[in-house]
């Protein structure tokens, strides 16, 4: 029994060894400020000065501050519209790509590509394309006849737009990948056998292919979700959150209320709000999974 | 049927072909611009290949950003967050994976619990807590944080639980310490996952703006995507240059992505079917 109770507390003594490098870290790094940050949610603070209580002012002031509410819908927008596109565009090249092609490799190399290069080294050339006058896509729409010609990142209602597209550059490539390799995962019998039943192209799509990729278009959808309510990088580099507030979104209202105007306690209250969000639609999405997820 | 099969392999390729082009457009784009003048940047229809060809927008743009000092930064702060989080993530995975040790589920449904909360919510008492040391606007500020990672935990212990426990008590019984069953039988059987690992932190490390943008403001200690989006700003104008320089910060990440890609694209399917 003793020895037992030495062997125990021996494997206790290695266990916590090896964690605690990575257990500090957690703590001072990532678990103490997260427990910091909900408590500052209930202080006023400009980080120089004494913290204040407030309690549940800064919360009540969010809800009424109208640039915080233009920047919540805004992360909605994009999310509504650069997750489908990215997640369509990925699966779409996937789908291209999922045969014995010539090239594939360089077909996927390129594809992948945007997906690696930094976006402040990118975003000159968004910006140049996004041009109003003299940039090449309203070059090209003029050149179609297109008159009345949007003025993109520098247009209230096309503002976001450009960010979305930008973004399905960016990150589509990406989830193609993750998507071929779910592909290449479906058993090839199933589509025999759904072929021998007479089934044709999108019907084999339907019954057959997005079945079987469905725990990672799940998994991906999270994924996608989550990554998009926090964008900020697109946002900060091409349009500051403008024109007005047409492309502010949660994280760059954090950013500017904490690092801009020092408002540390509001900004937390928002950033709290930014997680709550993020922790809502993933329980959400995980409830909702048994509906369309086959394992 | 052989003719409506060859003409679907053709719009296929067409197909293939004209979506590459759309992708490599921004890239080829800034490459051509980066060796013009302003004056002909814009030029429509596109010329990609000017009839000057100006590479003296790149020694321009060397002179004015100071490249070197910042992709020292930047290899500097990645080199050193990859290697800290491989050991620390490493040890701690292996120990949630393979070591009975008493309170061991509860801690890690601990770290499980802080997966979601990312770097946005945590961004503003770090930065205090920096500040309070007096280590905002230094490097340490960006590499002590990245060195500890729960999502790198939880990639190696769901690697490191799929291997036989057979294997480790082999070991064990050979009277290999644990230290020494985890360096010499777990992670040479976990390579695949320990380098993507590796690779995808270095990328993301690299690439990341918003913790450089809030920590430094000096421009001898920036990382390149700060550095170079400050050339950016101070030269709104100068096309060809922030092109130049743009294409100049990019040549490492090509050349790296060229070498890793393998690896890379095996990484995203391993971590994207296991999470």
């Amino acid at each position: 029994m003793n020895m037992k109770k030495r062997a125990q507390w021996r494997t206790d003594l290695v266990g916590y060894a090896f964690v605690l490098p990575n257990l500090i870290g957690f703590l001072v790094f990532i678990a103490g400020p997260f427990l910091f940050s909900l408590a500052l949610g209930f202080f006023q603070w400009d980080a120089v000065g004494p913290m204040q209580w407030v309690g549940l002012q800064n919360y009540i002031k969010l809800a009424g501050d109208s640039t915080f509410k233009a920047s919540f819908l805004n992360t909605f927008y994009f999310t509504f519209t650069a997750v489908p596109l990215t997640l369509g565009t990925g699966l779409g090249l996937a789908l291209l790509l999922n045969r014995p092609l010539a090239l594939k490799t360089a077909f996927r190399t390129v594809f992948f590509l945007p997906n690696i290069v930094t976006v402040a080294s990118i975003v000159i050339v968004w910006q140049a394309i996004y041009h109003p006058t003299m940039g090449p896509l309203n070059m090209l729409l003029a050149s179609w006849g297109v008159t009345d010609l949007p003025t993109w990142t520098m247009d209230l209602n096309w503002a976001m737009p450009s960010i979305v597209l930008m973004s399905v550059w960016l990150n589509a490539g990406y989830y193609m990948v993750i998507f071929l390799a779910a592909l290449s995962n479906v058993p090839q019998t199933y589509y025999e056998a759904a072929r021998i039943d007479g089934a044709g192209g999108l019907k084999r799509f339907l019954h057959v292919t997005l079945p079987g990729i469905s725990p990672t278009i799940f998994f991906v959808l999270i994924m996608a979700v989550i990554n998009s309510f926090k964008v900020f990088d697109q946002v900060m580099l091409l349009t500051k959150g403008g024109p007005g507030r047409a492309t502010n979104v949660l994280v760059y209202y954090v950013y500017t209320q904490s690092f801009t105007k020092y408002k540390f306690g509001a900004a937390s209250a928002a950033a709290n709000v930014l997680f709550l969000i993020i922790l809502i639609v993933t329980i959400v999405q995980y409830r909702n999974q048994e509906k369309w997820v086959t394992y | 049927l052989k003719q409506t099969q060859a003409i679907g392999r053709v719009v296929l390729y067409v197909s293939l072909v004209c979506l590459s082009l759309i992708t490599l457009f921004p890239l080829a784009w800034m490459l051509s611009g980066s060796i013009k003048t302003e004056a002909t940047i814009f030029n429509f229809p596109i010329q990609f290949i000017p009839d000057v060809v100006h590479w003296d927008n790149y020694l321009k743009a060397w002179s004015m950003v100071n490249f070197g000092a910042l992709f020292r930064n930047s290899l500097k702060i990645s080199s050193l967050v990859t290697m800290g989080q491989l050991f620390t993530s490493t040890l701690a995975a292996y120990a949630f994976a393979k070591i009975r040790f008493r309170g061991r589920d509860k801690l890690f449904l601990g770290y499980l619990a802080t997966m979601m909360v990312p770097f946005q919510v945590i961004m503003i008492p770090q930065f205090v807590m920096f500040r309070n040391l007096g280590l905002a606007n230094t490097h340490l500020a960006l590499i002590l944080p990245g060195m500890f990672s729960v999502f790198g935990v939880f990639l190696l212990k769901q690697f490191f639980t799929g291997i036989p426990d057979e294997l480790l008590e082999a070991a064990r019984i050979d009277g290999c310490g644990e230290a020494r069953t985890l360096f010499t039988i777990v992670v040479p059987l976990s390579k695949a996952a320990i380098s993507s690992l590796a690779i995808f932190t270095f990328k993301w490390t690299w690439n990341d703006f918003l913790a450089p943008l809030i920590y430094i403001n000096d421009k001898p200690k920036m990382t390149v995507p700060i550095g170079l989006s400050m050339f950016r700003m101070e030269n709104i104008t100068m096309y060809t240059y922030i092109m130049a320089g743009s294409v100049i910060s990019l040549i490492p990440v090509i050349v790296v992505y060229i070498f890793t890609q393998k690896y890379l694209v095996q990484g995203i399917a391993l971590t994207g079917l296991k999470a």
